[in-house]
């Protein structure tokens, strides 16, 4: 029971970034349609910029984090504008190929800049762990529940309140209905790229202090997000949450009862699994879901 | 067309000999009309005349045109769908186009995007509330998914969202489509109520003689050219017409239209 628990905390930890990994896949997906493949590289650069702010320059963690994410929906904006506007004749797979062009792009410019070496910073409070039932629970891992969950709250009440929100809805189901309502589609969807990237951005922040970060650190986390979004079905927010946290789960449950050599393996077992039984679910026509 | 040349000083809506391309193949060949201010004017012609793709050019959907439309004054050409409305022109689509997931109000609201600074908020809200006056049906229907509605009662949100932008000019395409002829008299009747209060309509129909008892001037449009125009009562009265659209709009008003 002990070692269940143990297991629970830490698969629901890391089923939390996945989770917001994956909302911001969906969130995306959602607005234009596309999977970004560089999404694992904007957990990346959060990660890696979160190192260089807080750990290098003592810059105060707020100002850290904002700065950050900041940044990082730049490097989003910047994406769209120069990779995914530019493109003549947008079909939908020449883009997802920019977007995997894009995350080797960003990798590699991550490597000059932090160099090949790991990183680490600490735990965003030295508050000591708590103990539950036996099982340690990290500080770390309720900043992390805590900061999805105003992720999730934030992003149910764009899309729930803000006319702004239901405008990129608009957009996603009708960029001509909506362009003749005066909703400029454009920047409509460079908004979209922006937020994912900063939400992508906060999940790397997040992690930090319980990982090494890397460079490549990106691809894995990008692919685990992936797998969440689509086991949850793409798209959906609530999807991409459920799908984060059952994977996550998963995950160390495997790892602590079969093999820890397991651990990237369920990832994938699960996608193969989602796309034997609902393979519709990927590129097809799937009804648009948000909150 | 002599119509250039007669163009009232001042309308609200000039169109000079405009040319409109899909590609290479013409659709518009050289139209000119007029809208002036506080009129119903209606543009009648058979499906594939160019009709929606005069109203497309005019709202910015189309980029491939020659010519010159003015709207108050100033020239439309090179503006984008998003900063036509703002400048006080909405189009009511052909095939509605409302966002069926979404509710009735948010449909309404999505409205007056244009509207959206902090200080018309209230504004706002008067104005949906208005619309929700002007088409009591919508009221009862304002918290559902707007794909619920019958055919009917999304071209009143249609023609409510267009309305939420507070435009001069209000372009119909095609609004009788698919309805019933009661739904259709109620739909015109609105529409010359809103006239009333000072709104400007231009008006696309295949539904000629519902338009023409509406409308103050009509224009028949034929293989992308006006051939015909002049007052509205004049044209029902128009032997050609008569034979080449009432005739014909009357079978199908019997046999229902899809």
């Amino acid at each position: 029971m002990q070692e269940f628990l143990q297991y629970l905390f830490s698969g629901l930890t890391n089923g939390a970034i996945y989770a917001v990994i994956a909302l911001g896949f969906s969130m995306l997906y959602s607005a234009t349609k596309l999977i970004n493949f560089a999404q694992g590289e904007f957990v990346m650069l959060g990660a890696l910029s979160l190192v260089s702010l807080w750990s290098g320059l003592h810059l105060p963690l707020p100002i850290a984090f904002l700065i950050s994410v900041a940044g990082v929906s730049i490097a989003g904006i910047l994406l769209e504008r120069l990779a995914i506007r530019s493109v003549r004749v947008p079909h939908p797979i020449t883009l997802v190929i920019i977007t995997v062009g894009a995350s080797i792009l960003l990798r590699g410019v991550a490597m000059l800049a932090w160099g090949k070496d790991s990183h680490s910073v600490r735990s965003f409070s030295s508050h000591p762990p708590f103990d539950i039932a036996g099982a340690t629970l990290l500080p770390q891992s309720l900043w992390i529940l805590g900061v999805t969950a105003a992720v999730v709250a934030a992003l149910h009440f764009f899309y729930k309140k803000t006319l702004t929100g239901k405008a990129m809805e608009a957009c996603a189901i009708n960029k001509r209905a909506a362009s003749i309502l005066g909703v400029p589609s454009e920047r409509m969807v460079m908004l979209a790229f922006a937020m994912s990237a900063a939400v992508g951005a906060m999940a790397g922040i997040l992690i930090a202090p319980v990982t090494m970060c890397g460079y490549d650190m990106g691809a894995m986390l990008g692919l685990k997000g992936f797998c969440a979004a689509m086991l949850g079905g793409v798209g959906s927010s609530w999807g991409a949450i459920a799908g984060g946290l059952l994977l996550g789960v998963l995950e160390s449950l495997g790892v602590g009862f079969i093999s820890s050599s397991l651990k990237d393996a369920i990832a994938f077992l699960l996608l193969l699994f989602i796309l034997y039984v609902r393979p519709s679910g990927i590129f097809g026509a799937g009804e648009v879901h948000r909150f | 067309m002599a119509e250039s040349s007669k163009a009232p000083h001042g309308a609200m809506l000039r169109i000079r000999n405009l040319k409109c391309y899909y590609g290479r193949i013409q659709a518009i060949n050289g139209v000119s009309l007029s809208v002036r201010s506080g009129e119903i004017v209606t543009l009648i012609g058979a499906n594939g005349a160019g009709k929606s793709t005069l109203m497309q050019a005019i709202c910015g959907l189309l980029s491939q045109w020659e010519g010159e439309i003015r709207f108050r004054d100033k020239p439309l050409r090179g503006k984008k769908a998003p900063e036509i409305v703002r400048e006080g022109v909405s189009l009511v689509p052909e095939g509605r186009w409302i966002f069926p997931p979404l509710s009735v109000m948010d449909n309404l609201r999505l409205g007056a995007y244009t509207r959206k600074a902090r200080s018309e908020r209230k504004s706002v809200a008067e104005d949906v509330e208005a619309m929700l006056e002007l088409f009591p049906v919508l009221r009862e229907r304002a918290r559902q998914a707007a794909g619920t509605l019958s055919g009917g009662e999304q071209q009143m949100l249609a023609i409510g969202r267009a309305l939420m932008s507070r435009p001069r000019l209000l372009l119909l395409d095609e609004p009788s489509m698919g309805l019933a002829p009661l739904m259709v008299r109620k739909i015109l009747d609105t529409l010359a109520e809103l006239r009333e209060k000072g709104l400007t309509i231009l008006l696309v129909e295949q539904n000629a003689r519902a338009a023409l008892q509406t409308a103050d001037r009509g224009y028949v449009l034929e293989n992308g050219r006006i051939v015909l125009d002049g007052p509205a009562a004049d044209l029902l009265a128009d032997q050609e017409v008569k034979r080449a659209y009432l005739g014909k709009d009357y079978r199908e008003f019997t046999e229902g239209r899809v």
